[in-house]
């Protein structure tokens, strides 16, 4: 592989550019350019850290660094899940339902991946383990936030409707149904959507960096297509899990909508 | 709020009244058991929490004030539509390929009662089920509670903010005023 390393001098180039929308976002008054530059900043701090981290972790292929390394990149993810809801529960279900969801489909689906089809040795070769969980676990993280939070803002809005089909007999499952199912709708639709413009419209991220990094086209698709599959399958199984137990949170035992459960509420 | 005792008999209308925001929706919602509550309710010996939560709400019928619809078509709502009881009070099976939207809301609310009552309840819990209505719509409503509960023996509980309705169609009158329930003669 022939890989062109990067200097400093062309990463402070591309750099440049940023600087040079943030001029322009102050000359036009959209008050962005602070924004933009923190946030380039943070990028570049956080990428170097996880840049040292990963070659550490690359040297020390132990299980229980990576165990780590994923244990933090979870919890990290479970609350930046939280964040992204207008109104999400309070308490130990607004971070548990999440963060529980997630670690059941996307660690299900990144250890199944690695076991079965990448087939390392030993598995959890970090090398591999690290970046396909984290693809996963971020699309999943998106996928769960946007789910959640039609979730919990269509129980807010039609808590009349709601509580009109309790009355009339129904349980409290049948009562939400509607709404259930618009919700795992909304968590999966960017999933599809970016796997049906997948290469036609857009050359997906990580495949378009395999291939800048030298890797040829062919095995580079490839691989891409595997996590397409991988991210489609965690966002999916994900999602349903947060909506379904979500929903159930919604309720008590006795199948009373239980809006006070929600911040913001 | 704290409520002392109250009972009302198979076949009973007790109509309930009282200043706006002294609590009568709130104490149907909590014997429907739609809130959490603190109090203790029995229907034929049997207390609320021993039934399932469906079935104690499809037993223990409550009409809110304003009727919620979750479907296009009215006859969506519906499984199963009695004769007698949609021409009493002016509809007809056409009526089920209506739009919920483009009906007024007196004929909602009046759809509203026919379906409860298809749960066939043994207790009506009413909130104004005649506040949108007009007067010949109000008779036929009130014929049509007093039929239901003649033929069921069902125990009526109807909030009322109107003292001449409450004549005509209460067996006993309870006001709530301060948190506390009075009993009017």
């Amino acid at each position: 592989m022939n890989v062109i390393t990067l200097s400093p001098f062309d990463l402070s180039l591309a750099a440049l550019l940023v600087l040079l929308l943030a001029g322009l976002s102050w000359r036009l008054q959209l008050a962005m350019e602070r924004k933009l530059l923190v946030a380039a900043l943070r990028t570049t701090i956080q990428l170097l850290l996880i840049g040292l981290v990963l070659k550490v972790l690359f040297d020390n292929a132990q299980w229980w660094w990576v165990s780590l390394m994923a244990l933090i990149m979870l919890l990290v993810a479970g609350r930046e899940v939280m964040a992204r809801q207008q109104r999400r529960f309070s308490g130990w279900r607004g971070y548990g339902v999440g963060t529980s969801a997630m670690f059941v489909s996307s660690f299900t689906v990144t250890v199944m991946a690695l076991i079965v089809i990448i087939g390392n040795d030993p598995w959890y070769t970090p090398q591999y383990a690290i970046p396909l969980l984290g693809m996963v676990l971020g699309n999943t993280m998106n996928g769960i936030a946007l789910g959640m939070d039609r979730l919990t803002n269509g129980a807010w809005q039609q808590r009349a409707v709601i509580e009109a089909r309790l009355l009339m007999g129904q349980g409290a499952m049948e009562a939400v149904s509607d709404l259930r199912r618009e919700a795992m709708r909304v968590g999966m639709i960017p999933m599809i959507n970016s796997m049906a413009a997948a290469g036609i419209v857009s050359l997906p991220g990580m495949m378009t960096g395999q291939i800048l990094a030298g890797t040829p086209p062919l095995e580079a698709v490839k691989y891409q297509i595997l996590v397409m599959f991988l991210i489609t399958a965690g966002t999916g199984f994900g999602t349903m899990v947060a909506v379904w137990r979500g929903a159930r949170c919604l309720f008590d035992e006795r199948d009373r909508l239980r809006l006070e459960r929600l911040t913001g509420a | 709020m704290s409520i002392p005792a109250l009972e009302v008999a198979a076949g009973e209308c007790v109509c309930l009244s009282g200043p706006s925001g002294a609590g009568k929706s709130l104490l149907l919602r909590a014997i429907a058991d739609l809130d959490p509550h603190e109090g203790r309710v029995w229907l034929d010996g049997r207390e609320a929490r021993d039934y399932r939560p469906w079935e104690w709400r499809r037993q223990v019928g409550l009409l809110p004030a304003e009727s919620q619809w979750w479907r296009e078509r009215v006859g969506e709502h519906f499984a199963e539509v009695d004769d007698a009881r949609w021409q009493a009070l002016g509809f007809d099976r056409e009526t089920l390929d209506w739009q919920v939207a483009r009906c007024s809301t007196g004929e909602r609310q009046r759809l509203a009662l026919l379906r409860l009552l298809a749960n066939r309840p043994r207790v009506l819990l009413l909130d104004e089920p005649t506040a949108a209505l007009d007067p010949t719509a109000v008779q036929r409503v009130e014929a049509m509670v007093a039929a239901y509960r003649e033929e069921h023996q069902a125990a009526v509980l109807w909030v009322s903010h109107d003292p001449a309705q409450m004549q005509r169609v209460a067996s006993r009158q309870i006001r709530i005023v301060a948190g506390r329930l009075e009993e009017a003669a």
